[in-house]
């Protein structure tokens, strides 16, 4: 990752593919996120389930880069939530490595035959139709009792590590540092991803289709390619968020969750690796200690929240942090190609 | 299925596909002339539902006879055109309009969850319930079966003399017209004088008060809870989605089908009856992407 | 050597009750530049539509290299060799005049390793020449959607250029290119595509420039091709001067 060196260039024409000056927040979001179980234990599960849902932000982020918002992808985090979950009832001594494979993979089949389907359409349309089939999987999940446990659930029971049976401490500290070298990995892996001929090819879609299609690649392909990391980073986050739990619901692939995922991105900064986990620590940690007080008015809340930065902070909480630290004249357009 | 509950289902569906047609057109006309698909319509129509409740439990209170719930339906459409959808478009949605589609997307969905919540803090989140417009206009039997003439004949009704009146309107009139040349081609339009802005306010404000007339007119066939404005953007969605966006006449076609299949379902699958609309939507979308009537988008280069 | 590089036979198409393309054969020789002149409106873009796929014929074909092209979507058929430059540049807004160039580059190699940067691909040298070529190298690193028609126009020629084509269309190559610049372009860009063995076939309302750098004319009128020639043969008929030089702005 590059160091926080600015560049001197004085144009305010020079795009901003310059290096971020909130490099250094990954040093430090991850020293804190080391810390915490030894300094705020209290906190632990509550950042453990901000990583997770970090991941599954992280996969709608992806798709924005695209200028495409999805709001379905809870369908992937619940998915491979439950082939995880589905896993350990019918192998109870299967290790968590495996788990977290089987639900990925679970993530990616059903990104592949949706997003088959879904990346023939933009906008409103691939919005909503992800909506419609993660909806439908919600109905399926409720109906049919008998497989899912219905509108309960699925218990997550613990499962080995290393061939190992851990007690409730010893594996929430496991999954709890396996989640931030999930997120270290998967960060910069995608942070990469965007970066690469495949993924900048992947963010023409936003402006330009026609000239994709003209320099022989078709468009359709280049989403699909986008949809299948975005599902599966979903799939990661789900399959931790359940591990965490303990039990996996319906209540994974309902809207609002996929609502949520979307709010947080943009919360966070549409576009931003930073912003999708940055986003998601401070949701979790302002709807834990807000809903003691604000419950009835939760979703103004959020809904006010997203108008305002819609309307008047568009680089979401990173923009903001950003334009903080910036040094230089240099104004950077919140939709240039390269963020971190 | 003996031939009772065959009607039954048949009436069901027509009348629930008279409700959703009525919200559907207000979405369809809001998308095609102004392009932004308002997530805020559901709410919108809830709103519609529960305003009507609370002025017909208030005036009936008072005194008056229940036929006098028919024109307060219409003070809420337009209470809520009015006094919600007016200031939405000209405080808000005029501000994005230069923005990308899902950013639009985005601001109509945070007023919808921002309504959610205005409903939960104005009405509570106990069920209301007031049914006497459906005992005015009294039952009727048709081979057997006995209806509501409520829902038999004034949604249907209702719902048909929109769609012509809308046609109408589009075609014949000078402001049906200017709609329609705002909606063709808004910078010729807005070059031979056309006050787009004004435009658009007054589609806005017309696709609101329909949102709205939906609500109220839905509101003494059924008790209004929490979240009944999620379920009809949902559903006028995919109405209109299948329909084409814009399409009008289509959408009417749409609700049909996807009131009719919803309505059959409940007596025949009922467990597939949530998904019915969804089903529909994603089978018509994937053979013709651009819905039934839609024309493909042929971009220019 | 005529190789025929392109062919069109009897290609119609028709727009509710406009013929923009009637029974249109023409032939595209390699190593050959054609200037395709004609008033405003009269199908020369649309024609460019067909050849590249983005549109389809009610009737007649389209041949590259001798196989038929005219089923193919646009993609497959870049992928065969045609490039084009578009009458408004086609050019990925949110990316650097360089970055749109990489991304070619990127396509045209099919990159796929999701580790490597882009700005680090070996071809970006190339690409930088590219963009220096056209006279851009200045604005290497500034967004498409700040720079002005002229300079996006050259670099969507620039994009076409690094896809290594055997054929390239340009449409209105020169328009919003300032008048003192276009001759200094054009020479660099024809010497350059004869140099990559590359032909074009360029629609121009300029004709200085027509006259400067094509090897051959075809005239474009009511849907067709209504005459073919040298330069200089075609500039002198008294059609053209009646028909289409008169008309030009």
């Amino acid at each position: 990752m590059p160091t926080g060196t600015q560049s001197s260039k004085p144009s305010n024409k020079v795009n901003a593919r310059m290096t971020s000056p909130l490099s250094w927040l990954w040093i430090v979001g991850i020293a804190v996120i080391i810390a915490v179980p030894f300094l705020v234990p209290s906190m632990q599960l509550l950042v453990n389930f901000a990583m997770a849902k970090g991941l599954a932000v992280l996969g709608v982020t992806v798709l924005l880069r695209a200028g495409q918002v999805s709001f379905g992808h809870a369908l992937y985090f619940g998915i491979a939530a439950y082939a995880g979950a589905f896993l350990m009832t019918s192998m109870p001594a299967t290790d968590f490595f495996v788990i977290l494979i089987v639900g990925v993979l679970g993530a990616i089949v059903a990104g592949l035959f949706v997003g088959l389907f879904v990346v023939r359409y933009r906008g409103i349309f691939f919005g909503m139709l992800n909506l419609a089939f993660s909806m439908i999987f919600w109905s399926i999940l409720e109906k049919f009792y008998h497989l899912t446990g219905g509108a309960d659930g699925l218990r997550f029971t613990r499962p080995t590590v290393f061939g190992q049976a851990l007690d409730h401490v010893q594996f929430n500290m496991v999954l709890y540092y396996s989640v931030l070298v999930l997120v270290v990995a998967l960060g910069w892996f995608t942070h990469r991803w965007f970066a690469s001929p495949v993924g900048q090819l992947f963010q023409t879609i936003k402006t330009n289709e026609t000239r994709l299609e003209y320099l022989g690649i078709s468009p359709k392909r280049a989403l699909l390619s986008g949809y299948l990391l975005s599902a599966a980073l979903c799939g990661v986050g789900g399959v931790m968020m359940g591990m965490a739990q303990g039990v996996v619901t319906p209540e994974y692939v309902w809207w609002v969750r996929s609502a949520e995922m979307v709010f947080i991105a943009v919360l966070g900064g549409a576009g931003s690796v930073q912003g999708a986990f940055l986003g998601a620590l401070i949701y979790e940690v302002v709807r834990t200690y807000a809903s003691v007080y604000a419950g009835d008015i939760w979703q103004m809340i959020l809904g006010g929240f997203l108008l305002i930065i819609i309307l008047f902070a568009p680089g979401g909480l990173i923009g903001i942090l950003e334009s903080a630290f910036k040094r230089d004249t240099t104004k950077p357009s919140a939709k240039t190609g390269d963020r971190k | 299925m003996n031939f009772s509950i065959f009607l039954l289902a048949l009436f069901d569906g027509v009348a629930y596909a008279a409700l959703v047609f009525i919200v559907a057109l207000g979405l369809t006309l809001i998308f095609g002339v102004m392009r932004i698909l308002n997530v805020a319509h559901g709410s919108l129509y809830a709103i519609g539902a529960y305003t009507t409740v609370s002025l017909v439990g208030y005036f009936l209170a008072l005194g008056f006879a229940p036929a006098f719930a028919f024109p307060l339906m219409i003070v809420s459409a337009i209470l809520v055109g009015i006094v919600i959808g007016a200031p939405l478009e000209y405080f808000l949605l005029r501000r994005i309009y230069q923005k990308s589609e899902v950013l639009q997307l985005l601001v109509t969905f945070a007023v919808f969850m921002i309504l959610e919540d205005v409903q939960r803090l104005v009405w509570g989140t106990q069920p209301y319930f007031n049914s006497s417009a459906l005992q005015v206009l009294g039952n009727v039997t048709v081979f057997g079966v006995t209806y509501t003439a409520y829902q038999l004949i004034l949604l249907p009704l209702i719902a048909v003399v929109l769609l012509l009146g809308m046609r109408f309107f589009l075609r014949h009139t000078i402001i049906g017209k200017l709609i329609t040349a705002t909606t063709e081609d808004r910078e010729a339009a807005q070059s031979i004088g056309i006050d787009a802005d004004r435009v658009f306010l007054f589609t806005f404000v017309i696709g609101a008060v329909l949102a709205g007339l939906g609500g109220a007119l839905a509101s003494p066939t059924t008790s209004i809870l929490p979240g009944m404005g999620a379920d009809m953007i949902v559903l006028s969605f995919a109405v209109v989605a299948t329909a084409g966006l814009g399409q009008i006449e289509g959408a009417a076609l749409t609700a049909l089908m996807i009131g009719l299949g919803r309505s059959f379902a409940v007596y025949l699958y009922p467990e597939i009856s949530v998904l019915v609309p969804y089903l529909i939507m994603v089978l018509v979308l994937l053979v013709r992407p651009e819905g039934l009537f839609g024309s493909p988008a042929a971009r220019k280069i | 050597m005529t190789e025929v590089l392109l062919e069109t036979r009897n290609l119609t198409i028709k727009f509710g009750g406009i013929t923009a393309a009637d029974n249109v054969s023409l032939t595209i020789n390699a190593g050959k530049n054609l200037a395709i002149i004609g008033p405003n409106g009269a199908g020369k873009t649309t024609f460019l539509n067909i050849c590249t796929g983005w549109l389809k014929p009610s009737k007649g074909q389209v041949l590259f290299e001798g196989r038929d092209i005219t089923p193919l979507p646009p993609r497959k058929i870049v992928d065969r060799g045609v490039a084009r430059a578009f009458q408004i540049p086609q050019l990925f807004t949110e990316h650097t005049a360089l970055e749109n160039l990489l991304i070619a580059a990127s396509a045209r190699q099919k990159r796929r390793n999701p580790l490597v940067d882009m700005h680090a691909i070996p071809e970006r040298t190339e690409m930088l020449h590219l963009l220096d070529m056209v006279g851009c190298a200045d604005v290497a690193d500034v967004l498409v959607v700040e720079l002005p028609e002229g300079q996006r126009k050259l670099i969507d020629i620039a994009v076409a250029l690094a896809l290594k084509p055997r054929l390239l269309l340009m449409d209105e190559p020169t328009s919003g290119v300032a008048s003192s610049e276009k001759h200094a372009i054009m020479e660099i860009l024809i010497g350059a595509l004869k140099e990559a063995n590359v032909t074009s076939v360029f629609v121009e309302h300029d004709m200085g420039i027509v006259e400067k750098y094509a090897d051959e004319v075809a005239v474009w009128n009511s849907g067709n091709v209504q005459l073919r020639g040298t330069p200089a043969e075609i500039l002198e008929h008294p059609d053209v001067i009646r028909d289409v030089i008169g008309e030009v702005v």
